[in-house]
């Protein structure tokens, strides 16, 4: 084990991988925001970006320039330091996350025995970014929505912690490849059906997404958390909303529809890479996801809270013991 | 019943995918908007757009510096100067239009008794600085040599009505 | 090995700097960003022995929740701090003596400890053992079989906790005005909307 073979080349293999996670990551953010304005445009009968490039197609690359154009502003009044560590946090966390993610059977960066938990933990640091933007923003606006979210995501929280433990259950595994290979007979997404929507919403809540984007609102709070952010820092934040949305998406896939795994194990489906059924899955859910945006107006904070702590929570908890009690009952504990 | 109908509606989130099956039912209609630039929707004769002083057919301007439209004007956008030209005849030396206070009422247009004063189908005439959109009399008569067809065409459309 | 022993101390020394943060910096929001900088030093400090499972724990349930929870409160906090500072040396004596007494019951505590045979063999080993249980599985093994009690008193204990604070901190005023959900959803549309057909200047 000289150095080379030991530490040098392991090294740059890593790297090689991060890299190609990352890349067709951020080309999928980017894109993503160009098929949500499209989508909502459809929905609202609008025609959506259509002028840069053929179909508009280069619209997020004009907004990139756009954003890295413009000048960075940062309030006299604010905390400097914590002003630009905030959506840095925000965007390191939304890929940092993907080191767990496994897009087919062994292509994963590190496959280690809690994945679920490591999503679950970065998932739920996620708050951090927003809340300090909104405190160190100095700012009224950003302030009450940086105590929204953080309110919002540690409630919600909650209810998707009991979801995953339906999960595991059935999957009797923490590692996120046994959990799709523990779909291999049927996806969770129809025994644990309830427990499925109960995750999506929750998932909603947690990416501040409509119809539970109260931490942004637009309408009574101005922008929220990032009131005060300007070009760059407000790009990370930007990519940072929709690359977690992706997470999600794919942690819904994961845990719920069966991963890379094909709808059926019959020929013509599964002489498709499963990489391509994992980003298909992925892309189905990202626009339910802006389906949802074009269809439900925006929650009154009271009424999410409700929703969060007297709806999800007992009856995920509920659904919790209810699975256990199945699976002892009749011995199907994996 | 009624309890037991409503308690299902709400367990299988009825108002909620009905909602959903709506929007999605709507991506798939025809474009309610028209691509702007390239395209445009149909202007009224009516329509109150960029100021015009227009002209005689022989090329004699219009306005005779009655100042009635500077008096109508709600927003006090219009500044009037006038004395009698070598010929004996009254006509303006200054007519500006801050088009920065003008709110578009057509006032002035109704009160000009000689048509002079009319609001043209332009509706495109932004400009990089404040200084541009304060217009003087060699702007407001240039506009009206450049929209003189539509703006008779409008009057004449409009008249019938009047 | 030599890349473990430097997480070690790379973490650990932070861990150390942090700590002392919380306690030094002077704004209280910064004091509890250095706790959540601790924290995370402390869970990589679980993940080179190993621990990966208590490791996550501590993520998600402290940095992730109880943490989100001080920041919260401190940042809703309006003290001003330097005040209190100035009143620190009447307490210090005391407080002096309390860090004391605790420091030297902890050198006595750790000067009788004796560690089992080859137990400092199995807290380096930077993976789980080989015999294919991850810790999770163990873990589990232990708490629900011979802690089981213990594991249930601690829920119950927290349980209390937690109805304690929701009993003082509930009110029950009178004169409340409350959303029902459920009455406003069964409200037929009948009762709601009535479409009538207006003739024009005739009025309703």
């Amino acid at each position: 084990m000289g150095f080379w073979s030991g530490f040098a080349i392991p090294t740059v293999v890593i790297v090689l991988q991060i890299v190609a996670i990352i890349l067709p990551l951020l080309v999928a953010v980017a894109y993503l925001t160009y098929a949500e304005r499209k989508v909502l445009a459809a929905m609202q009968l609008r025609q959506g970006p259509n002028v840069v490039g053929p179909f508009g197609l280069l619209q997020p690359l004009a907004d990139g320039i756009k954003l890295l154009g413009k000048e960075t502003i940062i309030p006299s009044g604010a905390n400097r330091v914590l002003f630009v560590a905030a959506p840095m946090l925000t965007f390191l966390l939304a890929l940092v996350a993907w080191a767990v993610i496994p897009f087919q059977a062994g292509w994963v960066l590190a496959d280690i025995n809690v994945g679920i938990l490591y999503l679950f933990a970065i998932s739920s640091l996620g708050v951090y970014g927003i809340i300090i933007a909104g405190w160190a923003s100095n700012s009224k606006y950003a302030f009450l929505g940086g105590l929204r979210s953080a309110a919002q995501m540690v409630s919600y929280e909650v209810s998707i912690g009991l979801v995953i433990i339906t999960v595991l259950l059935c999957a009797g595994s923490l590692n996120l490849s046994k959990i799709v290979e523990a779909q291999r007979t049927i996806w969770f997404a129809i025994p644990l059906f309830p427990m499925f929507v109960v995750f999506f919403v929750s998932a909603l809540a947690e990416t501040n997404r409509a119809p539970f984007d109260l931490p942004e609102g637009e309408s009574e709070l101005s922008g929220g958390f990032n009131v005060e952010y300007s070009s760059m820092t407000f790009a990370l934040f930007f990519l940072g909303e929709y690359a977690n949305m992706i997470l999600m998406s794919a942690m819904t896939v994961i845990l719920f529809l069966g991963g890379w795994l094909p709808p059926l194990d019959i020929p013509p489906l599964n002489w498709i890479p499963g990489v391509v059924w994992f980003a298909l899955k992925i892309a189905m859910v990202l626009f339910v996801f802006i389906w949802v945006r074009a269809t439900v107006p925006r929650y009154r904070y009271d009424q999410l809270m409700r929703l969060g702590w007297k709806v999800f929570l007992p009856f995920s908890l509920l659904y919790v013991v209810a699975t256990a009690g199945v699976l002892v009952a009749f011995d199907w504990l994996p | 019943m009624a309890f037991l109908d409503r308690t299902a509606r709400s367990f299988f989130l009825a108002e909620l995918v009905s909602g959903m099956g709506l929007t999605f039912s709507y991506m798939f209609k025809p474009r309610a908007t028209i691509n702007y630039p390239h395209e445009k929707t149909p202007l009224s004769p009516r329509f109150r757009g960029e100021h015009a002083l227009r002209r005689y057919p022989n090329g004699e301007e219009r306005c005779i510096a009655c100042k009635l439209c500077e008096a109508v004007c709600p927003a006090l956008a219009i500044t009037i100067e006038a004395e009698p030209r070598e010929d004996g005849s009254r006509r303006t030396t200054r007519y500006d239009i801050d088009m920065t206070k003008c709110i578009y009422c057509g006032l002035c247009q109704e009160a000009c008794p000689v048509d002079a004063i009319v609001e043209g189908p332009n509706f495109e005439f932004t400009t990089e600085t404040r200084e541009e959109l304060f217009y003087n009399k060699e702007k407001l008569l240039a506009n009206g040599d450049r929209w003189e067809p539509l703006l008779a065409a409008n009057l004449a459309a409009d008249a019938p009505y009047r | 090995m030599i890349v473990h022993a430097l997480a070690f101390y790379l973490f650990s020394i932070v861990m150390i700097a942090s700590a002392v943060m919380v306690i030094l910096s002077r704004n209280p929001v910064h004091s509890v960003l250095f706790l959540i900088l601790c924290f995370f030093n402390a869970a990589g400090l679980f993940l080179l022995i190993g621990a990966e499972f208590v490791a996550m724990i501590l993520v998600i349930v402290y940095v992730g929740a109880v943490a989100v929870l001080f920041l919260f409160v401190v940042m809703m906090l309006d003290i001003d701090f330097a005040e209190l500072r100035g009143q620190v040396m009447n307490h210090l004596p005391v407080g002096l003596l309390v860090g004391v007494i605790l420091i030297a019951e902890l050198l006595v505590a750790f000067g009788a400890w004796s560690s089992a045979p080859g137990a400092s063999g199995i807290a380096l080993a930077p993976v789980p053992t080989a015999e294919g249980v991850s810790n999770t599985e163990a873990l589990g093994r232990i708490i629900y079989t011979d802690f089981v009690y213990l594991f249930q008193a601690a829920g119950i204990v927290l349980l209390i906790a937690m109805i304690g604070a929701i009993v003082l901190t509930l009110r029950s005023r009178v004169g409340v005005r409350r959303q029902s959900v459920a009455r406003q959803v069964s409200r037929p549309r009948e009762e709601v909307v009535a479409v009538r057909k207006v003739p024009t200047r005739g009025g309703v």
